[in-house]
């Protein structure tokens, strides 16, 4: 467990290393640098800027600079927004991505769940119908326009919830439920399939001549055995839900990471686009080690793949 | 009794191999598939669906004499009517005309993506799978490092760094894409190239090409074609994603996903513009998974449920 683990550490360092290196080199391609878009500067004022981001000197030192600042954990100056650090943005925007992120995958593991165990529990009836039609919808919907529509019909025509901004419990639920959309129906089709599998199995049969009740054969048999494809699910969820709260906080107003990221792609703020890029992709990689980490000990059939020599 | 004529006496059939024969006339494996995709009806329908939205992107924008550029400032935001069969968006811009020209960008994202995916993918993983040993272990471990950088992540960076336009996006969609196939084509490669047949192709002296394109590949052609088909949507829903955060085809090219990013800000009052692009994003996604979802079912029928 512990080679494994170490194993998939340097692999994560390797990676980041890459990011960092490519995220590096191509903001110095980047047309015209940081400070064209700007208004024509007198050549000092260029010069003392350039010094003080560090541009006047060789491309090595700053590519080293840039790298010892990665690791710690220093993601540089804004370029847009004066005296504000990518670090400040990350600080003030991240704990509002988290909480609505986490509100949305407790969402859609839980509605996604109880949709694919009803799905597969009525298998042909009108409630599978029905549970996949959504699953489907769910698939072929792009998430802006999933919440657009939402935003629309819900907070606009309905009234049932706020229209936008981040006060209360109540402007949480459309974007939890606009960003949960595409991963709950992914999880229902999982949960789903694996349920329908899990269910023609023999022990299923053997729980049902016990004289078992279907509720319990269902919740103690059958639903934990399903589950876990749905575990290795969670990795790419981090990422669905991540990357899907760029549109949502910038359709519903939220102030978080997601929409600052987007702010900073149409106002080309290099820096910041850099910073974030960086501290998403450490946060994915960690999710999917920590996925990968919880699947070997929920599912003990599971030989995580580097421990097979060493124990 | 009855005299029975003698021409309704037929001789029995002498050789006793013609009476085993299971009279089933042989099929080959892609018509074995057909038939069985063919039972499909969801699968079928989303097949048909394909042909009818590639027929519109050829041919739709022939259908209207208007163009998918030319601004009419003063038909601007029109509802759908005879004249502009989808409405007009707010230059005045023919939304019909445009959405079959999108059609045509979208599409064109999406399936070049997959085929560059394809060739990469199947080069990558194939030699990988094949040569096995120190070869498959270094071209693995440079997917496994590639596999871990964020797909949205980059392709965002890279737009924003390389500028907008189709080719730059093809590019940003396809720089790690390809993993996916390498990883499938590679699992199967391995699988295979232990068979007898390809023994006997060794034996024969067959190149290692040969081997791999006569042998190898096609016998992996049945889960290539699933990943591919399955991979047309997430590039057209990339596409859509990238519009919406401002990274999409430059103006005045129409793409669904443009099409849509704009309809949205004007959800409020001109909901047409938002309806036909996305419903044919939908459609399009939808045709694209169910069709994928067949085509697995019907190379393995052990998976079917």
């Amino acid at each position: 467990m512990l080679r494994y683990i170490s194993k998939r550490l340097l692999y994560i360092l390797m990676t980041l290393f890459l990011i960092v290196t490519v995220t590096f080199f191509l903001m110095r391609a980047a047309p015209g640098g940081p400070f064209s878009s700007e208004k024509q500067v007198p050549p000092e004022i260029e010069k003392n800027l350039n010094e003080f981001y560090g541009l006047d000197r060789p491309w090595y030192n700053q590519y080293f600079d840039y790298l010892v600042s990665i690791a710690k954990w220093d993601f540089g100056p804004s370029f847009k927004y004066k005296g504000q650090t990518v670090n400040d943005l990350i600080n003030e925007g991240f704990p509002v991505s988290f909480f609505l992120g986490m509100e949305s995958l407790l969402l859609a593991i839980s509605i996604g769940v109880l949709l694919g165990i009803i799905a597969a529990l009525n298998h042909n009836k009108w409630q599978d119908y029905t549970a996949m039609v959504l699953a489907v919808l769910g698939i072929s919907v792009p998430s802006f326009i999933m919440a657009s529509i939402l935003q629309y019909f819900l907070a606009i025509k309905l009234g049932l919830f706020p229209v936008a901004r981040w006060e209360s419990l109540q402007h949480t639920v459309l974007p939890a439920l606009a960003l949960a959309a595409t991963p709950m129906a992914f999880i229902a089709r999982l949960t789903r399939s694996s349920m329908l599998e899990v269910l023609s199995n023999d022990y299923i049969r053997t729980a049902k001549a016990k004289g078992l009740s279907r509720g319990q054969i269902t919740v103690k048999h059958a639903v934990r055995n399903a589950l876990l494809p749905v575990v290795t699910y969670l990795g790419p969820l981090s990422a669905q839900i991540l990357t899907g709260s760029f549109v949502i906080e910038k359709i519903f107003g939220i102030p978080g990471l997601g929409s600052h990221f987007v702010t900073s792609i149409s106002n080309r703020d290099y820096t910041t686009i850099m910073g974030v890029t960086v501290f998403y992709s450490i946060l994915l990689l960690v999710a999917v080690l920590l996925v990968d980490i919880a699947y070997g000990f929920i599912d003990p059939r599971i030989k995580l793949a580097g421990g097979k020599k060493g124990e | 009794m009855q005299q029975i004529p003698k021409e309704m006496f037929q001789p029995a059939i002498a050789d006793s191999r013609e009476a085993e024969k299971i009279s089933k006339p042989s099929l080959s494996f892609w018509k074995d598939v057909f038939i069985r995709f063919r039972k499909n009806k969801l699968a079928m329908f989303g097949l048909v669906l394909l042909i009818l939205l590639v027929f519109m992107a050829i041919f739709g924008p022939h259908m209207t004499k208007y163009d998918y550029a030319t601004n009419d400032l003063m038909n601007t935001n029109q509802p759908p009517s005879s004249k502009h069969w989808f409405g007009t968006d707010e230059l005045g811009r023919d939304i019909f005309a445009r959405t079959w020209y999108g059609a045509r960008v979208s599409l064109f994202i999406g399936l070049s993506a997959a085929l560059i995916d394809l060739f990469i993918g199947v080069l990558w993983g194939g030699i990988a799978g094949y040569r096995g040993g120190k070869t498959d272990e270094v071209m693995m471990r440079i997917a496994d490092v590639l596999y871990g950088v964020p797909y949205l992540l980059l392709v965002i960076l890279l737009m924003v760094i390389l500028g907008q336009g189709l080719g730059t996006m093809i590019l940003a969609m396809t720089i790690t894409g390809w993993i996916n196939m390498a990883r499938i084509v590679r699992g199967q490669v391995l699988q295979l190239k232990n068979q007898e047949y390809v023994l006997a192709a060794q034996t024969l002296g067959a190149s290692t090409s040969r081997i791999m394109f006569k042998h190898l590949i096609p016998n992996a052609m049945g889960s290539i074609l699933v990943t591919m088909t399955l991979s047309v949507p997430t590039a057209i829903f990339t596409e859509a994603f990238l519009s919406y955060l401002g990274l999409g085809v430059p103006q005045p090219l129409a793409s669904w996903g443009t099409m849509a990013s704009d309809g949205v800000q004007a959800l409020q009052y001109y909901p047409w513009r938002l309806f036909f692009p996305a419903t044919f994003i939908c459609l399009t996604i939808f045709a694209f998974n169910v069709v994928g979802d067949g085509l697995r079912d019907a190379l393995d029928p052990r998976l079917r449920k």
